[in-house]
């Protein structure tokens, strides 16, 4: 089976796990303060850091290419409280610009 | 249960988020084919895993080089908040056997919310489950359409799609920074991810930030 399909049933088997876990466990077991404050910044800091491999890294180099360009349009399009489709078309188009002509 | 948007203020809330959540599965379509998955592949996330910011850093981290392990722990680690989802969701739905397996699949961000929003448990079931239904159908149909178009794209940065993932990505994380302490701690873990890439195989800069969400998470 190729690394992709591991990942894929993998991934999908420990998500519903994840679910169903809390539909049948005690209440307390999960419910802690310290449990509920790391997991508010679990989401924030995975998700940056795949926003920044995914910006700025080509396998384990660093450079800023029409990805940054991008990602900065939409930056700014989140900041005006553009809608998700507005933000994502906006990166797109302005990538696709940079890499295009220049 | 007859659903209709017309008169039922629930339905409307819970079809209308489905639809729009549901449009984003084009983004994940194409960033799954982008990725180097096949369509196939792509839509077994979205059919089996179920959870965006889950599938996203799957295909993310196995379209950068990283392992099948670091693409489950880091997948497992986004997808944990859902288990608080259930704990909230049980004593609402009271289901057992097979519909708990149902509704344990579509217990996702949406459905939580708009559950929540409502004013009792009748209304709460109602809104959890045709919000988590309806956002289940539109996100494997957009999924498809986003794989298949974005499969017949050749390369990937003609069209800008190098950088709609990592903007799409963006989106989600953007509503979750809601104060001064949520902006520093994504900066920390920017340049923590940037700081490890050189040195360390693809996946590793990803899900050592968990790291730093226990540090936080543990300070006064």
């Amino acid at each position: 089976m190729s690394a992709i399909w591991i990942a894929v049933i993998g991934a999908s088997l420990t998500a519903f796990l994840n679910k169903y876990i809390g539909h049948s466990v005690p209440e307390q077991w999960l419910n802690k303060p310290r449990v509920i404050k790391i997991n508010a910044f679990v989401p924030i800091v995975l998700l940056s850091a795949l926003v920044a491999v995914q910006t700025f890294a080509t396998e384990k180099e660093l450079l800023i290419d029409q990805r940054a360009a991008g990602v900065a349009v939409a930056l700014i399009a989140l900041k005006f409280k553009a809608s998700f489709p507005v933000v994502v078309l906006s990166a797109a188009l302005t990538s696709a610009a940079v890499y295009n002509w220049f | 249960m007859s659903i209709n948007p017309k008169t039922n203020p629930i339905d409307r809330t819970a079809l209308s988020v489905a639809f729009t959540v549901g449009l984003y599965g084009a983004a994940f379509g194409a960033a799954g084919v982008t990725a180097g998955f096949s369509i196939l592949q792509t839509c077994m996330l979205s059919l089996l895993l179920f959870s965006g910011a889950s599938q996203f850093a799957v295909v993310g981290i196995m379209g950068a080089g990283g392992a099948a392990i670091s693409a489950i722990a880091t997948a497992t680690l986004l997808g944990f908040r859902n288990a608080l989802y259930g704990l909230q969701m049980a004593p609402i739905l009271k289901v057992s056997g097979i519909k708990r397996v149902l509704a344990a699949q579509i217990t996702i961000d949406e459905s939580t919310a708009v559950a929540t929003l409502q004013e009792n448990d009748a209304d709460r079931r109602r809104g959890f489950y045709i919000t988590g239904v309806g956002v289940y159908i539109f996100w494997n149909l957009f999924t498809f359409l986003g794989a298949l178009g974005a499969s017949a794209i050749g390369d990937p940065s003609v069209w800008g799609l190098d950088a709609a993932v990592p903007a799409a990505f963006c989106g989600l994380i953007w509503p979750r920074l809601k104060n001064k302490t949520h902006f520093i701690v994504s900066t920390v873990a920017i340049a923590w991810a940037l700081a490890l890439t050189p040195i360390s195989p693809a996946g590793i800069p990803i899900i050592t930030t968990v790291i730093l969400a226990v540090i936080f998470g543990l300070k006064k």
